[in-house]
């Protein structure tokens, strides 16, 4: 990719970020480690990688960016504002009553919300599904699914994973969210999960693995992974950092279900603002 | 108000307030302490339901399980027909719902001493939402075999509401949320599995609630006085299982109205339970506040309660319904 895309795409993963706290902070209530970490996966996904159209949300041929670990939501919302699916300002309504921006995501409310996410382990059932109705009607899209590495402890995961292998799902791109982080702590510690690339190997699938932090990365692995077709389904572990961007929230789980307050969100602000003119004195 | 109950002195005025929840955490540990048998077990959620001091005082009776709550559930009848008393922790979507059929098969129908511990039930759990928030459990768990269901109405009912579900031999079912909630009993309210409170003594009309609702209920009562000079009985049903047949009869002959209140869908809990034994012996109009088969949404507590008219207001106005119904 051109050294100007690829700067473009850093600063979108800033623009996300920086809403993430933005809408957080209006919250007063919510998750903001896990959105961080994964705004750059994001970014890429939606202004890069993925077919899909914000005017018309259910366009048949879009690719599904389905949400599994539905509690990352914040960064979807800020994700589907920024390519236009809502306007910016409703960013703030989240998780407050009658808001279309709901703690979870909540498909019957809002365009672009592929599948309603809260409790674990189902969403990723619901894009195999997806896929597999794809299949059955030889349509050429990709099913993204996203989930968290905690969430992959819920069986129900690896019953979806057995049957995407079964049903030879080439046209389903997992990605999984592998901050080692989950609500009780550190995931190693929780529940074990390594080795995991090899678990989804015994699982059938193409794994692939990459900093999901480095956007270079990011774009260049994604890119391999669509590119892989071997009638298997395809995983990308994504090695982020909980809280990436803001350096007192960084791989600590207690950010995992917290929002910051404002004297909290200001300082985050600042560090991301500060990223961001790093980002812009790049050469491109 | 019944003297004998002795309830919290400053319920009308400035109640305390209290999570049920907190309750359950601070009756584990000391439960723990006593009864060397009762184990503990968490889905990644030990700080929110509270298990954190029973972890530290007993790491080896304590097992942090992962989000697996199928397996939770699972191995907690595993253990206690080992002989342990297991608490199995979580959120009440996730420990019913989510693992229904391992409560159904595993739990009950191995009459498996497994107790279930859920916290953030109903949709005073806020701003999470609709995914979370557990609405249709007390219907769930009411209707399996050898279940028993409690609600506890405050912090410091849940606290007696652990120890009576830990001697009572059988699968048990503790519901709890996750808001402070006002303190209603004291030490020495009596608490018995099975046999509701009549917490305020009236003859117009009876109202039947349990956990969140049973505060509404009683400023309700004195709403009703005030305003209407209509003599409402509150009747708390702590206990949905075994439930207290025979203090339904009794309130609902005395005041010939029901109104039932409480935190979940208006369908198969505390109100079925109500039809289902006044239909058979004692046909009485009742009127019901519950939710109304719908979901939630994220909100605050309060705006959610308001909204979705669980409220003083609305029990006072159903309060009224019934009575024109006589
Ligand atoms: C079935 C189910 N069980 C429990 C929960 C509560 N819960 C929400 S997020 C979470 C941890 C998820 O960990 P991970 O997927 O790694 O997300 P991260 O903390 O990295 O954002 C838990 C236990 C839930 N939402 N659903
Ligand atoms: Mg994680």
């Amino acid at each position: 990719m051109d050294k100007k895309k690829l700067k473009a795409l850093k600063l979108t993963a800033n623009t996300l970020r920086q809403d993430v706290i933005q809408m957080l902070l209006a919250a007063g209530a919510g998750h903001t480690g896990g959105p961080l970490g994964m705004a750059d996966v994001f970014a890429n996904l939606y202004f890069n990688v993925a077919k899909h159209d914000p005017k018309k949300p259910h366009w048949e041929g879009r690719d599904r960016i389905v949400l599994s670990n539905g509690h990352i939501c914040a960064i979807l919302y800020a994700s589907l504002a920024e390519a236009g699916y809502l306007p910016k300002e409703e960013l703030k309504t989240f998780r407050k009553l009658d808001s279309r921006l709901q703690g979870h995501p909540a498909r019957m409310d809002l365009p672009g919300v592929e599948t309603s996410a809260g409790s674990l382990g189902q969403g990723i059932g619901v894009a195999v599904g997806m896929a597999m109705a794809a299949k059955l009607d030889s349509k050429p899209h990709t099913i993204f699914a996203l989930m968290g590495d905690g969430e992959l402890n819920e069986g129900s995961c690896w019953e979806s994973f057995l049957n995407a292998h079964k049903f030879k799902l080439d046209n389903l791109l997992v990605m999984v969210d592998r901050n080692d982080i989950q609500i009780d702590g550190y995931g190693h510690v929780v529940l074990p999960l390594d080795p995991l690339a090899d678990k989804f190997k015994a699982f059938g699938f193409d794994v692939f693995e990459a900093d999901g932090n480095d956007m270079a990365q990011v774009v260049s692995m994604t890119e391999k992974a669509m590119k892989t077709k071997n009638q298997k389904p395809r995983v990308i572990i994504w090695k982020t950092i909980m809280g990436k961007g803001v350096d007192f929230m960084q791989n600590l789980p207690k950010w995992h279900g917290i929002p910051p307050n404002a004297e909290q969100a200001a300082e985050a602000m600042k560090q991301l603002q500060a990223e961001r003119v790093r980002i812009e004195a790049e050469k491109a | 108000m019944k003297a004998s109950l002795t309830l919290h002195p400053m319920l009308f005025d400035k109640p305390e307030k209290k999570a049920t929840r907190d309750g359950f955490g601070e009756a584990l540990l000391e439960l723990g302490q006593k009864d060397e048998r009762v184990v503990a077990l968490t889905a990644d959620l030990g700080e929110s339901v509270r298990t954190h001091a029973f972890e530290k005082a007993f790491p080896s009776r304590f097992f942090e399980v992962g989000i697996t709550e199928q397996f939770m559930i699972a191995a907690a009848a595993g253990l206690a027909m080992e002989g342990k008393i297991p608490f199995a922790t979580t959120f009440a979507n996730f420990g019913t719902g989510r693992v229904y059929d391992f409560i159904r098969q595993s739990v009950c129908y191995n009459q498996a001493n497994v107790k279930i511990a859920v916290t953030h039930a109903g949709i005073t759990l806020g701003e999470d939402g609709a995914t979370h928030q557990m609405l249709e459990d007390l219907g769930m768990m009411r209707t399996l075999p050898h279940m028993t269901v409690v609600v506890p109405c405050d912090y410091l009912e849940t606290k007696k509401a652990v120890w009576a579900i830990a001697e009572h031999v059988g699968p048990a079912y503790l519901r709890m949320g996750r808001a402070n909630v006002p303190l209603i009993t004291t030490a020495e309210t009596p608490f018995k599995m099975g046999q509701a409170n009549v917490l305020r003594e009236g003859v117009d009309v009876s109202i039947a609630a349990c956990g969140v609702m049973v505060y509404p209920a009683l400023i309700a009562a004195v709403e009703l006085e005030k305003t209407h000079q209509i003599s409402a009985e509150v009747v708390n049903h702590h206990s949905l299982k075994p439930f207290d047949s025979k203090t339904l009869l009794k309130s609902a002959k005395t005041c010939g109205a029901i109104v039932t209140a409480e935190e979940h869908q208006r369908t198969s809990g505390l109100r079925a339970a109500c039809a289902e034994v006044l239909s058979e012996s004692l046909p009485t109009p009742i009127q019901y506040v519950a939710i109304e088969d719908t979901f939630g949404e994220s909100g605050t507590p309060d705006a959610l309660l308001q909204k979705y008219g669980l409220t003083k207001d609305n029990v006072v106005k159903k309060a009224l319904a019934a009575l024109r119904m006589k």
